[in-house]
């Protein structure tokens, strides 16, 4: 941790909610570029006038996306440009999970263990991983490349148990795909998610959640998803079942639109 | 009942997120439709088609956007239709894969639903980990705005109307509707005392409606297929389709759109039964706050009358399966642990609740619990159940009074064997 921010935080098992950021530094919000002053300015721009509060949530995405982190710097950035105070940003960033208070690795691996995904095989596979990396929970690797979180669930229990990796999914995985996929990782390999964009860095992917996308990053060509999201569509089909059509007198019809083998 | 693809009838079609292919596929034909009505003939429409909101609650949709629109003084541009996307409650899966798959039909609901309520903005809030939707759907309304479906003039009609995607930061607790407000002004995520409702003082306390993703999707279809033929399809009290998310101990997990009122036997078959042969044992009707039903509930119609009546909730459709190698107190130890984490520390009854359950739930994983923790946790239930604030205490009690009501008898067994009966239990030991 060569961060001062970080140092600020309380030895121990960091628990999201009650660890302390002390101001004790007033926090330089020069240290942003003049980027990433226009794109603070941006983010206020989508929300009603006089508003500038709404862009916090963002805000401290964006912020994280060029520190790793959130530290005091950003919080006297944020401050800044909503004008509220630093004690008021800082009692935000500290309610939320995505809000990191210490140096990310430059991939953060999020393994699935709430009921679903654990009774899978989540918890094996973050037991696995723990042990292949030698850390624990919300810790990273001496190099500074990978930090491991259990995460809460991730909304994809269809395809459990799944994985994440800067919050792209890896589904279906197992103790065996979970370790090669952090192989890859850790030998600068960028493994393709199951669904969504292609993978890049913690800060790379925060300031996508910050709502800055380019045509690549925006990845209209990916898919959609794996067999769960279209298995029961694919079987209406092959059992010729649909809802009913729509009366005469309307225009289209839910027929309209079979699906059609091999589409994505 | 028969598998009836209205919401997902596009997915697995070429690239329906593009919206030159949504187009072709009827995409935008609902907004061209409801543009040549009157606002209140829509609300009137949605009310006479009784959809129900598909976030859970049920809410008559066509009900709570009539309270919006009610104040006509108030300018159009002073309400707001907020597009609750947080979705993140253990089982539930459906609305990303919506979202994923096919975004405009959720767009073309928003911008209708403005249109009805007299507004002209509108916000998502996605869950912040959920990037790969967060794109998809910025990348819809940017392609909405460029066909003139957005923007100022929507399609000539003098209707201006504007979509912003808003990434939240990780926080179950957002997918409460005024949380998510309170979130959405960039502050914690906690729920707002309630009266008053959102409808009169929501969004920078302006007359706002908060609908989930399936509801906006769903209003589309209505508004071509008209009241009468929603209401042919499901059961009386809950017409329309519902997108059952089917996951854990099935060979076929994943999405089945079918009729409200399809029974769990009817999607098993779907699913191709129970993946590992063996038999089920508890399974939830609507993600992990709807309390957990079992075998005798088979045959029972999941629309949101007749699950209420038989002691659960049918809430999102995410139909989470366990079988009869599964434990039960694990399973509602690890819902335990999410409730504990995602409690937002507002109220004592939550808040303090929820770490009692999971300190005592330890006690039932390491061997040292005794047959009067599960009266303690009877008793720690009566005590939030009704007392919270808002309805995630609420929720935190469906897995254990549920559990403890059908399997108590493996809560004994944890008493009596000293720790977990059940295959397993080593990797636990000490995860916490």
């Amino acid at each position: 941790m060569t961060d001062s921010a970080a140092q600020n935080f309380d030895q121990g098992p960091v628990n999201f909610r009650t660890s302390v950021i002390r101001l004790d530094r007033p926090g330089d919000p020069s240290v942003f570029d003049e980027q990433t002053v226009a794109e603070a300015q941006a983010i206020i721009a989508r929300y009603p006038e006089g508003q500038a509060r709404s862009a916090l949530l963002p805000m401290l995405h964006l912020v994280q996306s060029v520190q790793g982190s959130v530290t005091v710097d950003g919080i006297a950035f944020c401050s800044e440009h909503t004008g509220i105070t630093k004690a008021e940003v800082a009692a935000v960033v500290t309610f939320y999970t995505m809000y990191k208070r210490t140096p990310t690795g430059e991939y953060l691996v999020s393994v699935c263990t709430n009921t679903l995904c654990g009774m899978l095989g989540g918890d094996e596979i973050f037991a696995a991983l723990a042990e292949e990396l030698n850390i624990g929970n919300n810790e990273t690797t001496g190099d500074g490349k990978i930090t491991i979180e259990r995460a809460e669930c991730l909304a994809a229990c269809d395809y459990a148990p799944v994985v994440t990796v800067n919050y792209e999914f890896f589904d279906n995985q197992t103790v065996g795909s979970a370790r090669s996929l952090v192989s890859e990782l850790k030998n600068g390999t960028h493994p393709q998610p199951s669904r969504g964009g292609a993978l890049c860095s913690f800060k790379q992917i925060e300031r996508q959640i910050a709502g800055f996308f380019d045509e690549q990053t925006l990845a209209q060509d990916a898919i959609s998803g794996g067999t769960p999201t279209e298995v029961g569509v694919k079987l209406a089909v092959e059992r010729g079942e649909s809802a009913p059509g729509y009366p005469v007198q309307s225009a289209g019809s839910p027929q309209a639109s079979r699906p059609t083998e091999g589409g994505k | 009942m028969p598998l009836a693809p209205v919401l997902t009838k596009r997915f697995g079609t070429d690239q329906p997120w593009k919206i030159e292919n949504y187009e072709r596929l009827d995409g935008y034909a609902g907004l061209k439709k409801a543009l040549g009505m009157q606002p209140d003939e829509i609300i009137a429409m949605v009310k006479e088609s009784n959809l129900r909101g598909r976030g859970g609650a049920g809410f008559p949709t066509g009900m709570k956007w009539s309270f919006v629109a009610e104040p006509r003084g108030v300018e159009r541009g002073d309400r707001y239709v907020v597009v609750n996307a947080d979705e993140g409650e253990p089982g539930t899966c459906r609305d990303l894969p919506l979202m994923m798959a096919d975004p405009h039909s959720m767009v073309e609901g928003i911008i209708i639903a403005c249109y009805a309520i007299r507004a002209s903005r509108a916000f998502v809030y996605i869950r912040g980990e959920a990037v790969h939707a967060i794109r998809r759907v910025s990348a819809a309304v940017e392609q909405a705005r460029a066909k003139g479906y957005l923007g100022t003039n929507v399609l000539g009609s003098g209707f201006d109307c504007e979509i912003t995607v808003h990434a939240g930061a990780g926080a179950y607790i957002c997918g409460e509707e005024t949380a998510l407000l309170d979130s959405l002004e960039g502050r914690r995520g906690q729920p707002r005392l309630k009266p008053p409702f959102p409808a009169t003082n929501g969004l920078y306390d302006k007359p706002t409606t908060v609908n989930n993703v399936g509801t906006l999707a769903s209003v589309p279809y209505i508004v071509l297929g008209g009241a009468e033929w929603f209401k042919g399809i499901g059961s009386e009290g809950s017409p329309g389709t519902s997108i059952y998310s089917l996951s854990g101990r099935v060979k076929n997990p994943g999405q089945y759109e079918a009729p409200m009122g399809t029974t769990l036997r009817e999607l098993l078959e779907l699913a191709g039964g129970m993946s590992r042969g063996k038999e089920l044992k508890f399974w939830t009707p609507g993600g992990s706050s709807t309390p957990m039903l079992t075998a005798e509930h088979l045959d029972l119609p999941l629309d949101f009358d007749s699950v209420a009546a038989a002691g659960s909730l049918n809430g999102t459709s995410a139909v989470m399966i366990f079988d009869e190698d599964d434990c039960v107190v694990r399973a509602t130890k690890k819902w335990s642990d999410f409730y504990k984490h995602e409690s937002c520390g507002k109220c004592t009854p939550c808040r303090e609740g929820t770490y009692w359950y999971v300190g005592i739930y330890e006690r039932f994983e390491n061997g040292t619990a005794t047959l009067d923790d599960v009266e303690t946790l009877l008793d720690l239930s009566d005590n939030i159940l009704g007392r919270a604030f808002c309805a995630l205490g609420d929720g935190a009690t469906g897995p254990v009074t549920s559990s403890i009501k059908y399997f108590r008898d493996e809560y004994v067994r944890h008493v009596e064997g000293h720790g977990c009966p059940y295959p397993g239990a080593h990797v636990l030991a000490g995860a916490h």
